[in-house]
């Protein structure tokens, strides 16, 4: 179990947690994180500190090519190491029926290369041995012979007739095409908006690889025991009830027999939502082994390996008539890598991309997004993101800041004619979507106001005056979260749903366990927050669950800000459950009937005498009493819920970037950045606050310094955080957070989620703000530039040789 | 070290050698740790006219140092963008010359201060070689397999100033571009000057042609912007993730500009 201390850890647990009962509300409100005791002490528990006797270790070697085909494996040198216990390749994999496995798109994914590989960094053997350095020398022993093909890198060669085909595996694959085109929209009601428009803005806009690099990377100890045929899988991962099943199906191993248990989970970010090939090898490996085995991926492995997000190439036209936008078409390339296995619902293989007319009242939209295969790791996870809503928003965001310069309508101003006014609510989207709440004029100018948005338009121009260059940027950004209503969507036939079982105990302390896992958003203290609102138990007192397939209830777990939405609505919904069944008990605990009795927090009492009542720990005593329960009704206090939303959540915020460029070097110096977030009613604002500032913080990164690259040959040239760069806090402002709130109407406690609008907004206004400065600078001959905005690339835009990302 | 035939690296911070062995990029038989005579190597001292950098001298006690900030404040400067806190508290003015990258920012700075680097043998035979002869190639020093380098010196002359200028992807990275400046200067007039790139070429690249081009003249921005220009066509940059050639050449001129302009306005203060 995740929470599970060691004793000795356990003193000063409680001791800290004691002395926080004073700063902790029954309910709503800012209270420390209860597992930052922990954290901030290094006593958090994570994968490597998973240690199980006579556990062995795994490693994998891994193509040095982005294309090639394999002509033979010779394992017999590595298998002569002493302390190397086997070695696996496809063909051991086969005989096991798990060489290829299929991925969360409907693709197949090979676990080990037999054939060929088809991106750099592809696995093709996995070593066991007694201790990870041996199985690291290991596989130097192993010899492969390769015949090297041509690689795709480019998604716009991907198509050319002289392409080499890279999913020759597949039966009646003839072209590079991962998925057919995809649209969504009214193509003839757009070209007529078009047709009708004042002004129309063209752009090839990139929304470029990035990776979304975890500080843990990925890993699993797999320990099947040959004897009970029992499999106790330690991994962490973001969805650990819907890994279970798909193990269950992969493996043909019994779903009850199968235990999942995530412990401490050092960052997801959307990269911990796949099945990876070294998760099948290392159950694999425990089975061939007879032995626990441990395999965590390093640094390297992690970057090029795994899951990136975003490689989308947007051709867009955006247009305008009578000053208010009118009209968006998108036509999208998407490049998948080699085998597909982008991240999201059944029913939507472009994610929720079809967002993008953003937070605007359009008369038409229409997008198609066609997807190809290339010679790159496979990912399209979604980064701290609802599906490519990420990329949608980038789009949208871009192409109104490009129109209104076009039209030379200050950016503010385009928006605020453009936007979905708040009767409009529920608003149904051209594309589709049915928007729940919103007051967007209102957010956009709580963000005006602490900018002072008009004196940094004064600023820019005195400073542009002496030849220095500063650049405002905007993004105003809705989000749709919390995926999803079973009606509308599901992952590989799962019902995005989430489940929660309460038990308070005798004392009236309570235990909560919930199907979202927790990558560090703090769900052990915002649902123990729920809990405490809906009955009056203090959060101290309040246990949160989770982590553990046999312990907690069936849920599709934590992504696509869905925690609160979703799993946050199961936990509400299974409170009022108890609360209910507790005013049965209190009636008959105060001799009256359930209906005279009113509900304050924490008590049932009876109406017209205050002072006649029962609180919520003198009921969950009853409860487990001798004394007589209502008739009908079974002893304790504890519930099950499952929540099913009717709809998704819709956060937006309004963000307002200013950057310093220097023109000699093109250096870029984010100064300001100020975000207004509305996402509904807040749990804990100071978790909701350091959701926004980590996630601007990606979006600092991603704007300025983020891309993955390859040589011609294939070969991803960023395998360490010294060429993959993330951002520090000296490359972020101090940022300036404002709020706006606005009730989700059909969440169970009005709220949205939050914890990806800071990495979807942030992006495009940082964006916005660079290009911004260029075109003041060049008199408005600058108006696009690609991130990543950094010094080399800013500088050649500066210079009117702005070039994609590479 | 003669004991292991020269199978053996010295390990000083190790924030070089350890990540290079653990991505197996280096893989010495043997590591000697110098760190039990860090007493004997770490030290600044003013003695003779002369400033002396002890080998084992953390990047920390140079940043801190108030002798280097009164005579050099380009290690200041320096220092206070070269990589990381973690690393600047184990890292030293012995490993950082020793590693030799080329975009190294220290390197640039012991080049532009006409530093002399102390590499004592066997036998405790010393011989002094200047910055030109310490670099000889990518990642590659004078520095004998049974050598150690002990010492840095450095000569205090009238009327020093310097600067050191740096474009980075992120801080903590290498530099895209830096450049390191010296300037003496008496009677308004440029007696001396020091200056190098870092990042812009296969070693630290001592630009000589902008030094000869500025001594005898009184310092002024024109004078500068020449020498930058001829830091810009005397380096040679290759392309990489952090840039392209035609930038990394702008750039150079552009800091060796701004470095030489500010070593002016810290000698003349």
């Amino acid at each position: 179990m995740a929470t599970e201390t060691a004793p000795g850890k356990m003193a000063t647990w409680l001791e800290d947690a004691k002395g926080e009962v004073q700063d902790a509300p029954i309910g709503y409100g800012r209270m420390k994180r209860k597992e930052d005791a922990r954290f901030i002490r290094g006593k958090g528990n994570y994968l490597d500190d998973v240690r199980l006797p006579g556990m062995v270790h795994g490693a994998i070697l891994r193509s040095p090519y982005g294309h090639a085909r394999i002509l033979s494996i010779d394992t017999s040198k590595a298998l002569a190491h002493p302390k190397v216990a086997a070695v696996v390749i496809a063909k051991d994999l086969e005989t096991l029926g798990l060489a290829w496995m299929p991925t969360i798109s409907y693709d197949t994914q090979a676990v080990l290369a037999g054939d060929k590989v088809r991106f750099h960094m592809q696995e093709v053997a996995f070593v066991v041995a007694l201790d990870a350095y041996s199985a690291q020398d290991a596989l130097a022993l192993i010899e492969v012979e390769y015949e090297v093909l041509p690689a795709i890198v480019n998604a716009r060669k991907a198509m050319d007739a002289d392409a080499p085909l890279i999913r020759d595996d597949k039966v009646g694959q003839t072209n590079n095409l991962a998925s057919p085109t995809w649209e969504a929209g009214d193509k003839a009601a757009t070209d007529r908006v078009f047709a009708e428009a004042d002004t129309i803005v063209t752009r090839d806009i990139i929304d470029p690889r990035v990776h979304p690099s975890p500080m843990e990377t990925c890993g699993m100890v797999a320990d099947m025991n040959p004897e009970t045929g029992q499999l106790n899988i330690y991994n962490g991962n973001q969805a650990p009830h819907a890994h279970r099943t798909v193990y269950a199906q992969v493996a043909g191993l019994p779903e009850h027999r199968i235990r999942i248990l995530c412990n401490d989970i050092g960052g997801g970010f959307g990269n911990k939502v796949p099945v990876y090939p070294g998760y099948v090898c290392a159950i694999a490996g425990s089975i061939v082994a007879g032995a626990p085995v441990k395999w965590i991926e390093d640094r390297s492995e992690n970057l090029v390996s795994t899951g990136f997000a975003r490689d989308y190439i947007m051709q867009s036209q955006m247009c305008a008539k009578g000053g208010k936008i009118t009209g968006l078409r998108v036509d999208v390339l998407a490049d998948h890598g080699a085998f597909d296995s982008t991240a999201q619902p059944t029913k939507f293989p472009a994610g929720f991309f079809h967002i993008v007319t953003g937070s605007y009242d359009l008369d038409a939209a229409h997008c198609t997004v066609t997807a190809v295969y290339t010679n790159k790791a496979p990912g399209g996870v979604a980064y701290r993101c609802s599906f490519r809503i990420t990329e949608a928003v980038y789009l949208v965001e871009r192409m109104v800041e490009a129109l209104a310069w076009e039209m030379n309508v200050d950016p503010i101003e385009l928006r605020m004619r453009s936007f979905i006014r708040p009767e409009q609510f529920p608003y149904e989207t051209a594309t589709g979507w049915t928007y729940d709440s919103g007051d967007y004029h209102k957010t956009m100018k709580v963000a005006m106001e602490i900018a002072g948005y008009d004196q940094l338009r004064q600023e820019q121009q005195e400073k542009a005056a002496k030849g220095e260059i500063m650049g405002i940027g905007i993004a105003f950004f809705t989000e749709g979260v919390g995926a999803g209503p079973r009606k509308h969507m599901d992952i590989l036939g799962l019902a995005m749903n989430d489940g929660a079982d309460l038990r308070v105990h005798p004392s009236g302390k309570a235990v909560v366990s919930i199907s979202a896992q927790t990558q560090g958003q703090g769900h052990e203290t915002t649902f123990a927050q729920i809990v405490a609102e809906e009955l009056g138990i203090s959060p101290n007192d309040i246990t949160v669950r989770h982590g553990d397939t046999d312990k907690t209830p069936y849920g599709l777990g934590t992504y696509g800000s869905r925690s609160t939405p979703v799993s946050g609505g199961a936990v509400a919904v299974v409170s009022r459950k108890v609360r209910d069944k507790a005013r049965l008990i209190a009636a008959r605990m105060l001799e009256t009937r359930p209906e005279d009795l009113a509900w304050e927090k924490g008590r049932w009492y009876v109406r017209g005498d205050q002072s006649k009542g029962a609180a919520i720990e003198d009921i969950a005593e009853y409860s487990y009493s001798g004394s007589p329960m209502p008739e009908g009704l079974e002893g304790g206090l504890d519930a099950q819920a499952v929540y099913d939303p009717p709809n998704l959540t819709y956060p937006y915020g309004a963000y307002i970037a200013v950057v310093d460029i220097d023109p000699g070097t093109g250096h870029v110096h984010c100064r300001r950045f100020i975000a207004v977030d509305d996402c509904g009613v807040r749990i804990n604002p100071m978790v909701v606050d350091g959701q926004i500032h980590g996630g601007l913080t990606e979006g600092v990164g991603q704007a300025l310094m983020e891309l993955i690259s390859f040589d011609e040959q294939g070969n991803c040239v960023n395998a360490s955080f010294m060429d993959y760069l993330l951002p520090t806090a000296l490359e972020c402002p101090e940022f300036e957070l404002g709020e706006t709130v606005t009730p989700c109407p059909h969440h169970p406690i009005g709220a949205k989620g939050v914890g990806e609008s800071p990495c979807v907004g942030s992006p495009p206004c940082i964006t916005n703000a660079v290009i911004d400065g260029l075109r003041v600078h060049t008199q408005g001959r600058v108006r696009h530039m690609d991130m990543p905005c950094n010094p080399a690339r800013t500088w050649a835009a500066m210079q009117g040789n702005a070039a994609p990302p590479q | 070290m003669a004991s292991h035939n020269g199978n053996a690296r010295f390990l000083a911070g190790g924030h070089s050698l350890i990540p290079m062995m653990k991505l197996r990029l280096a893989d010495p038989g043997h590591l000697i740790d110098i760190n039990p005579i860090e007493a004997e190597l770490n030290y600044i001292r003013e003695e003779g006219g002369e400033i002396r950098i002890g080998a084992m001298t953390r990047h920390r006690n140079m940043l801190e140092s108030d002798v280097l900030a009164k005579h050099f404040p380009i290690f200041f400067e320096a220092e206070h963008v070269l990589a990381d806190p973690v690393v600047r508290n184990r890292g030293t003015m012995g490993g950082s010359l020793c590693q030799a990258d080329p975009a190294e920012d220290l390197s640039g700075v012991v080049t532009a201060l006409k530093g002399e680097a102390v590499l004592r043998g066997p036998g405790g035979a010393e011989r002094v070689v200047g910055m030109e002869e310490f670099h000889i190639g990518p990642y590659m020093t004078a520095v004998q397999p049974d050598e150690l380098l002990i010492e840095v010196r450095f000569k205090v002359k009238p009327g020093g100033g310097s600067a050191h200028e740096k474009v980075e992807r992120r801080a903590g990275d290498f530099a895209i571009v830096a450049a390191s400046a010296a300037l003496w200067i008496e009677g308004g007039v440029i007696k001396d000057c020091g200056l190098a790139c870092s990042a812009v070429g296969p070693t630290t690249m001592h630009i000589g042609r902008a030094e000869a081009a500025v001594i005898g003249k009184a310092p002024s921005e024109e004078l500068f912007a020449q020498a930058g220009a001829m830091a810009s066509q005397d380096c040679s940059p290759s392309a990489d993730g952090r840039g392209p050639v035609d930038y990394k050449r702008h750039v150079a001129g552009v800091l060796s500009k701004r470095a030489l302009s500010r070593a002016a306005a810290s000698a003349l203060r």
